[in-house]
């Protein structure tokens, strides 16, 4: 099962519900932290790093003998990474999204394509759990690549929690879609209501399964619980605006090892969502 | 024209309210919200739109059913899995490339161009305001940045506004890299938590990448008083200017819900004293001193 921790708005909690959902499962737990511009679950659990593997992506590379500067490529490309100037043919890989079109439109066969590093995939293991997590490199602005390729270390058989980045875009996209089930962190605030709302637009068109945990419960209004009434959407768990919380965050560590009694909330907030998953084969062999 | 980009890697630190209390002190600027796929800036200007532009962000793909003759060519080019094996395009996979709409045999694909938001000039109590809606499940983001904050610079030199004060999306990424170009400098907001850190200094990493001076400020700095300590080591570490600290103040919520900054709200409390005074600070910075042009 693949259950992807979103918000829409960013700074809700994703990142502290997805790291003591894992620890509270104890075992058969993969946490995937996709939120690759900004990684935070490993502050949280301090996995065991074992393998890096940078994520690459093509990009074209000229051979001038060949080239006849007849500007196929250039015309091709909508995303202005070729420019073909006299006899120069200049690259921008930044703006490259790695269509391969240039290569496929190349009457001369002087295109190959060469590496570009977006940024890393590191995995490795939490005591018996496994931790997958991407990094975009600084200054690069693809993070998608990385985030599909994150998801395909998805277990059969196990429950891979996903930390999932802010927004409603393309990145945002990468990690839900394959998903069983999307868990949508808010706060009741204004800017928490409207960004839910926009994460709930996101997963609607993707047609998956969901439910609402509002995090620091109790700091503004009622907003959120009327919002996911009128909506039909469960609220599967209640997080107390409670400073000892913040500061337990504050310091990096865990809710749930701090304060034990939430182990067993977290387990419910497991077993609501195993309720709303439609596929009963989907809920992970071996939980239990 | 100056401007001063509101950022801090970490969501949710508080950036919008920021920017908002910024707005509060200056009467010749213009408003741009630069994080336009969950935009929240609009909730406490009220902004009075008086254009409305629909977004053209790029083109998608469709194959038309009556002209394809299944050869599969478009399956073996498309390099983001957008063509299904019953030759329909998903909209949502399809990058744009126009790839399979050029090398077609049969010119059996349309690529017509799709609206994948909106953006809109609006007036606020504060000052003009550019803002946009990125529709949902839609790409270009960093397009769509680079656009509120071209059409800002336009109004600043119609109307000789001195300052744009833009609210920045979370992380590094696309949208990030496109809100920080050519600004006079940036103000990562941060927070004293081991998140808060770690983004901080990736964003930071980021502002020396692009050569764009960086100033910090933690909100709730009396949350861990360690974390705030280690903040302040970080930044001299990092050349980035330390501009103040902020203390939990429940009137950040609270003028959230009344629409409102917390200048608005309280304007002698501790909370608004400290942002005045990051105001200052940062207002000060020769960074912020250097007329850009536009």
């Amino acid at each position: 099962m693949i259950i992807s921790i979103a918000s829409g708005k960013g700074g809700t909690g994703k990142t502290t519900v997805a790291t003591n959902l894992a620890f509270s499962l104890g075992k058969n737990v993969q946490l995937m932290d996709c939120d690759v511009e900004e990684p935070n679950s490993h502050l949280f659990l301090n996995p065991e790093i074992k393998d890096k593997q940078a994520v690459i992506a093509p990009i074209p590379l000229i051979d001038e003998n060949k080239c006849t500067y007849c500007k196929k490529c250039m015309e091709i490309c909508r995303f202005g990474a070729i420019a073909v100037v006299g006899k120069k043919v200049i690259t921008f890989p930044e703006l490259c999204h790695s269509c391969g079109g240039c290569m496929a439109v190349c009457p001369e066969d002087a295109i190959s394509e060469g590496d570009r590093e977006l940024g890393d995939i590191e995995t490795g293991s939490i005591m018996e759990n496994l931790f997958v997590q991407g990094r975009l490199n600084v200054g690069q602005v693809m993070s998608p690549p990385i985030i599909k390729k994150i998801l395909t270390l998805a277990r059969d058989g196990m429950v891979n929690i996903i930390d999932a980045p802010p927004g409603t875009s393309c990145p945002v996209i990468a990690a839900m879609k394959g998903a069983h089930f999307v868990l949508l962190v808010t706060e009741p605030t204004p800017f928490g209501l409207h960004d839910l709302a926009l994460a709930v637009e996101t997963v609607k068109i993707l047609k998956i399964p969901h439910g609402i945990v509002i995090n620091r419960a109790g700091m503004g209004n009622d907003c959120v619980k009327e919002y996911a009434k009128k909506e039909n959407i469960p609220i599967l768990m209640e997080i107390p605006f409670d400073k000892r919380i913040a500061q337990v965050y504050s310091r990096g560590e865990l809710i749930v090892e701090k304060m034990p009694e939430y182990k067993q909330k977290f387990l419910d907030l497991f077993d609501r969502i195993k309720c709303l998953v439609k596929d009963p084969a989907d809920k992970g062999a071996g939980i239990k | 024209m100056r401007e001063l980009v509101i950022l801090s890697g970490k969501g949710g630190t508080g950036k919008t309210s920021i920017t908002a209390a910024f707005a509060s002190f200056s009467n010749n600027m213009i408003l741009c919200d630069a994080d336009v796929d969950a935009a929240d800036l609009h909730l406490l200007m009220a902004p009075d739109i008086q254009q409305k532009t629909d977004f053209q962000g790029g083109n998608v793909a469709v194959i038309n059913p009556d002209k394809c003759t299944s050869c599969g060519l478009c399956i073996e080019l498309c390099r983001f899995d957008a063509v299904n094996d019953v030759f329909e395009i998903d909209p949502i996979e399809c990058e744009g490339c126009g790839v399979c709409y050029d090398l077609c045999p049969e010119k059996a694909i349309d690529f017509p161009i799709k609206t994948c938001g909106e953006w809109y000039i609006s007036d606020t109590r504060f000052g003009p305001m550019v803002h946009a809606r990125l529709g949902i499940a839609q790409e270009n983001s960093g397009r769509l940045v680079a656009l509120v904050r071209q059409e800002a610079r336009k109004i600043v030199q119609k109307k000789n506004i001195d300052l744009i004060l833009t609210d920045g999306p979370p992380g590094i990424g696309c949208p990030v890299i496109a809100s920080m170009g050519q600004a006079n400098a940036i103000l990562i907001v941060s927070e004293p938590t081991v998140s808060g850190i770690h983004d901080l200094a990736r964003v930071g990493q980021l502002a020396a990448h692009f050569k764009i001076p960086a100033m910090v400020c933690v909100n709730k700095y009396d949350l861990n008083l360690d974390q705030t300590q280690a903040i302040k080591d970080l930044a001299k570490e990092k050349n980035i200017v330390f501009a103040g600290q902020i203390p939990f103040d429940k009137n950040f919520t609270e003028s959230m819900i009344r629409g409102k900054s917390i200048i608005e709200t309280d304007e002698k409390s501790q909370a608004s004293l400290a942002v005045r005074k990051i105001w200052e600070n940062v207002m000060a910075q020769p960074a912020m001193n250097m007329i850009r042009l536009t």
